[in-house]
């Protein structure tokens, strides 16, 4: 391929790889190959969804993302916590801890997603009102869902929401707003997201509808929770900051937070990248004709349950649920009508970039070829076996045989074809034994 | 000339497995590269014709070719065929049972969906004999 190598976050280890078959399986996009006793991830098939990273047992996935000391990097540094963050601690009570307990491991201020997410909202909201809408319209909100989009619902990719996603919004924000208070240069500011996923990652490095991410770089939840728990356990909010987002805003850590507001009638939320195929089959053979607004998360309970939190996703979803709660009995702002006019146009909140389709699963460029490719790949799938039992390093046998075509495997690397090669090869040496050769002809 | 052929049967009142074929046929359009606008359009008519098979026919085959002109569905049942095709054809107009109704078919939206999606639709239908649907899709 001509084009640039595509950016990752998420990557293999090597040396802890041990070559079993459970990535393989899991993966949702077919990314995965298994040969020379470890695991290949295709690039251009790589969603950034982190399931091989939560099945792996050696811990050979790993994700790149930056660390805390990289915001030295820079003369001033944002930190942009995702509401997920928030998620992490049990019984918080006022979101201040966390906001303070950031400038305390170094941030020189911090801007809530949640805030933005409320603005985000408004505008999704609005946008709905056009009745020209494709239908669904599905929300750009997770990354890992949009990449699947291009990968393998191409087709779909007219319906989605072409609004920025909540981070890249509170990062445009943030960083003017510092400027503007300090009086300091854009490029002097790192803004760094709190990140629950790789895909966020990746979205920063290789931006997705947009010609450059706002943000510089994404800190696994993680590795901040252990830096930010000390803080916050002590209760107190040093820096006297408070949570300015809406309950709603919050509530766009779990799944169903941001249909919650942006279109609590007609909306479908959809948890787990694997569910999240099922139903964008279904929306593709336009079965829910009445459906207006579809958000899909590629992790179970939403981000939430992203593969670089530190919290179990159910006792997460249950904090934040907790936690909307506290702030709806405190203050029942809905962002869809409290979010000014002029608050939205200050900022751009639409896409500039088209998203283009990624068809991977294509066998050739001329039909022809793939046709025929097509026809060799149905033969090869009568004769084997259907165990899908990944020993030849493809995730089934069916991609087993698409491999074969494409020119990665060759047939032997079936075990079990092999095996049955080797019978016919045995009982032919036995009836070779059995028949008397020239030279004891001639003793 | 290459061209992709496959036969999928699809066996009455079995809601199970109602729904492979179109998924199978979508696939395999998405291996060949055909185009998302073309692509969308069979999908919904593949998805169509097939419940129109589980739901409404005794039994039948749904097959899928492939050439340098277009996507070719056919639709094949054994009947019991359709007494009044220009009533059968109507919006809205659906002979669907309880059950499929109560699972969220029976919409009348069927026969009109596909022919609307796609760019020849050619219906012939005998009673006690069976139905056949023909519909093709330019790829171009």
């Amino acid at each position: 391929m001509s084009e640039v190598k595509r950016f990752h976050s998420v990557r293999l280890d090597k040396d802890l790889c041990k070559g079993c078959t459970n990535c393989l399986m899991h993966c949702p996009t077919e990314a995965i190959r298994v040969h020379d006793g470890r695991a290949h991830i295709i690039d251009e098939r790589c969603i950034d969804c982190g399931e091989c990273i939560r099945v792996c047992g050696y811990h050979a996935k790993i994700v790149e993302t930056d660390s805390l000391s990289d915001i030295k990097k820079f003369k001033y540094s944002i930190a942009l916590p995702a509401p997920s963050l928030y998620a992490q601690f049990r019984n918080l009570k006022d979101i201040g801890y966390v906001l303070s307990g950031l400038k305390k491991i170094g941030f020189d201020d911090v801007f809530e997603v949640a805030r933005a997410a409320d603005i985000v909202s408004r505008a999704i909201h609005e946008k709905l009102r056009d009745p020209n809408l494709p239908k669904p319209l599905i929300s750009s909100a997770c990354p890992t869902v949009v990449r699947l989009i291009q990968v393998r619902f191409p087709d779909l990719i007219p319906n989605i929401c072409d609004i920025r996603q909540p981070m890249e919004v509170a990062a445009d924000i943030a960083r003017k707003e510092f400027c503007q208070k300090t009086g300091c240069a854009p490029e002097d500011v790192g803004v760094f997201f709190i990140t629950p996923c790789p895909a966020k990652m990746t979205a920063i490095r290789s931006p997705i509808g947009q010609q450059k991410s706002c943000v510089d770089g994404a800190i696994s939840m993680m590795e901040i929770y252990r830096a930010l728990r000390p803080y916050v356990a002590k209760m107190q909010n040093e820096e006297d900051l408070h949570g300015e987002s809406s309950h709603y805003g919050v509530g766009w850590a779990s799944s169903n937070g941001e249909s919650k507001v942006v279109c609590p009638d007609d909306s479908l939320s959809v948890d787990g990248i694997h569910n999240c195929i099922r139903v964008l089959e279904e929306i593709e053979n336009d079965k829910f004709s009445d459906l207006v607004f579809f958000e899909g998360n590629a992790c179970v309970g939403g981000c939430v349950g992203g593969p670089l939190v530190y919290e179990n996703n159910y006792v997460a979803k249950n904090n934040i649920r907790k936690l909307v709660s506290a702030i709806k009995a405190k203050e029942n702002i809905n962002p869809v009508e409290s979010v000014p006019v002029s608050v939205m146009n200050k900022y751009p909140l639409y896409m500039d970039a088209p998203i283009e389709p990624n068809p991977v699963m294509k066998l050739d460029d001329d039909i022809q070829v793939a046709m025929q490719k097509m026809e060799r790949m149905n033969q090869l799938i009568d004769e084997l076996p259907g165990y899908d039992c990944g020993s030849c390093g493809s995730p089934t046998c069916r991609a087993f045989a698409e491999d074969i075509v494409r020119g990665y495997f060759t047939e032997t690397a079936c075990i079990h074809k092999l095996r049955k090669q080797l019978k016919v090869m045995a009982q032919q040496m036995v009836d070779l034994a059995k028949t008397s050769s020239y030279e004891e002809k001639k003793e | 000339m290459s061209m992709v052929h496959q036969v999928y049967p699809v066996a009455a009142d079995d809601f199970t497995r109602a729904g492979e074929a179109s998924a199978d046929i979508k696939r395999r359009l998405k291996q060949l590269g055909v185009s998302s606008a073309v692509l969308r359009r069979v999908a919904v008519a593949s998805y169509e014709v097939e419940l129109n098979l589980v739901i409404h026919s005794d039994g039948g085959e749904l097959t899928l070719n492939v050439d340098q002109d277009g996507v070719h569905l056919i639709s094949k049942d054994v009947g019991p065929g359709i007494p009044d095709i220009d009533q059968a054809m109507r919006e809205g107009y659906s002979t669907a049972n309880e059950e499929a109704r109560s699972m969220g078919f029976g919409a009348g939206m069927g026969l009109p969906n596909m022919k609307r999606n796609a760019d020849q639709f050619a219906i012939e239908s005998q009673v006690g004999k069976g139905t056949t649907i023909e519909m093709t899709f330019k790829l171009a």
